[in-house]
């Protein structure tokens, strides 16, 4: 698989005449990370849903931004600042470009996923909301695509309708549309599950949606690292996303919002850089993206969301998928083969993420005797404590896959698992 | 890897496996619920106080080795103690696994020492501690759950 450059410039995922591949070996060189031991191991990173990790030219670019094009932005009339301004401007047209949106204003820098569908239930969700109106969700969702609804119902009276999904943690897309109604307000889902790797069925669910009315939301967090993204085909109304997951800094995000809604909603923050002028009596807020970014953004992230999104961009989404498609069926089958394990989610369209029990050992044994040989899972509720529920578990451990890992690392958490059973025998 | 068979001591297997004084105790003086919201794990602590001792104490809860464990070995050393000693234990227990090795020195805790390997994982010390703040509630006769938050 080795080839003369890094990676095959594919932007877009298009082949270069065969079908796309990874050096992947040439890829993980470019993660410093990656190449350091733990407990005496070489590091087997399979934490990569809670955040992944950084490739050098994310570092260089954000190192860059401090050292040389740093100033505040919109603010100045000398040169950093400026140059400052640019660079971050052009983060948002990087991010515009990722999302697929149509206008660069809709796409506004946020902290994170949770800070994106927050800024929706308050600023677009909240002024609408009547006492007995509805938002539906589903039972795969983060913490965070459920708390920010409860507390606009608490606010508003309105209520929140679960979709349910089955044993293999797919939506039941019957119930979801039967769910849908006169009062339904908002529909709120994620694209993948973090906790389970399910990939929803996002075109059927807007088309649902649309046919009523119906604003949608999805939550990216997890799908924006394995799947090339477009919003304005996809035609959802918002679309979420956190950086840090996708190989760039943390506390940075980006939210798409429909450019017609934007312009409708209420701010979500005040101070500065979202009005456009202010006296005592009255201010008149400024138009998105800026009315939503009060206060000095996080400029840097930006800065260094856009220099990731451009490293998976130029790897090539088709090629991502086909080395995680092979990474999850060779790790399934690595961990199936295991009589004591039962596998959390088995949707029939997956992520590479494996969550599992090991019959008689709680996840967190499982976590830190795994940790003690270098690998890296999660062990824990994953913040989806409905789905930990609902397949009647407390916790279990997952294993998520990014394009850097490999098949010999699968068979490194194969073998910890058999060192598990070994200790607990 | 002889530093995970210091903490998944044949000690902490067995009572993980078998877990001593496993049970709900009807004639119970005293009960609380103690929550790890780290892992989601329970239990519940049962205890019968008479004349300032500690006649008798059971639990029941899922949770992991170390915190199966180490409830279990707490039931078995607070067992007939007075509420002194018992206090005076989960100090120096608690002593053994938050602290440096050398400072715990000096006091035989007796098998809870299986436990003490556990100051090497600092992500799992409350797991080794909900048992022992669990019972302190219970003591205390806290009416909301003893949480390791
Ligand atoms: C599916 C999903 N949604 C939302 C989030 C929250 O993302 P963040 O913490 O970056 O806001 C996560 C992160 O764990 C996630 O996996």
């Amino acid at each position: 698989m080795s080839r003369s450059s890094t990676i095959r410039k594919s932007p877009m995922g298009q082949s270069l005449g065969d079908s796309p591949t990874l050096d992947v070996e040439a890829v993980r060189r470019e993660f410093p990370a990656l190449s350091q031991t733990i407990h005496g191991h070489p590091l087997v990173y399979l934490d990569n849903a809670a955040s992944a990790q950084k490739p050098q030219p994310v570092i260089d670019r954000v190192a860059k931004a401090y050292a040389e094009d740093y100033s505040n932005v919109h603010r100045g009339v000398h040169s950093l600042s400026q140059r400052a301004t640019d660079a971050y401007e052009s983060a948002r047209e990087t991010a515009r470009g990722f999302l697929g949106a149509a206008r660069v204003e809709e796409a506004l820098f946020v902290r994170g996923t949770t800070e994106g569908i927050n800024l929706v239930a308050q600023g677009f969700l909240r002024p609408q909301l009547a006492p007995g109106d509805e938002i539906v969700i589903s039972t795969m969702e983060h913490h965070s695509n459920i708390v920010p609804w409860q507390m606009v119902c608490q606010q508003t009276g309105a209520r929140l309708k679960v979709a349910p999904i089955d044993d293999r943690g797919d939506l039941d897309l019957g119930a979801l549309e039967d769910l849908l109604g006169e009062r339904t307000r908002m529909l709120a889902l994620v694209h993948i599950s973090n906790a389970l790797g399910t990939i929803n069925p996002v075109h059927d669910i807007v088309a649902m949606a649309r046919k009523r009315g119906i604003p949608t939301l999805f939550d990216g967090a997890q799908a924006a690292p394995h799947c090339a993204l477009d919003v304005a085909a996809l035609g959802c109304d918002f679309y979420t996303l956190s950086g840090h997951k996708l190989f760039g800094p943390t506390g940075i995000g980006v939210l798409y919002g429909r450019y017609e809604l934007l312009e409708a909603m209420e701010p979500y923050q005040g101070g500065g850089d979202m009005i456009r002028s202010v006296t005592f009596e009255s201010t008149e807020y400024n138009v998105p993206p800026h009315k939503f970014e009060a206060g000095t953004p996080h400029i840097v992230g930006a800065i260094g969301l856009a220099a990731a999104m451009d490293y998976v961009t130029n790897l090539g989404f088709e090629a991502i998928a086909a080395h995680e498609a092979d990474l999850l069926d060779y790790a399934t089958q690595r961990l199936q083969a295991i009589p004591q394990v039962r596998l959390i989610g088995t949707a029939e369209h997956k992520a590479a993420v494996i969550s599992f029990l090991v019959e008689g050992v709680h996840a967190h044994d499982v976590g830190t005797i795994l940790d003690h040989q270098g690998i890296a899972v999660r062990a824990g509720h994953h913040c989806a404590q409905p789905i930990m529920d609902f397949f009647g578990v407390a916790a279990t451990a997952r294993a998520s896959f990014a394009f850097y890992n490999t098949r010999q690392e699968a068979d490194r958490l194969a073998d910890g698992i058999l060192k598990i059973l070994e200790i607990f025998d | 890897m002889s530093d995970l068979r210091e903490i998944y001591q044949d000690v902490i297997l067995d009572h993980y496996r078998k877990p001593r004084n496993f049970a709900v105790l009807e004639q119970a003086s005293h009960h609380a619920k103690g929550h790890n919201p780290l892992c989601g794990d329970r239990i519940d602590v049962y205890l019968s106080v008479e004349d300032g001792v500690l006649q008798d104490v059971s639990f029941q809860g899922a949770g992991c080795a170390i915190s199966t464990a180490s409830a279990s070995l707490m039931t078995e050393a607070v067992k007939g103690k007075g509420l002194d000693a018992v206090q005076s234990l989960f100090e120096t227990f608690h002593r053994m696994v938050t602290q440096p090795e050398d400072d715990a020195q000096g006091v035989d805790l007796g098998k809870l020492e299986a436990l003490a390997g556990v100051r090497e994982l600092p992500v799992r010390i409350k797991c080794a501690t909900l048992s022992w703040h669990t019972l302190q509630a219970a003591l205390e006769q806290q009416d909301k759950p003893a949480s390791t938050e």
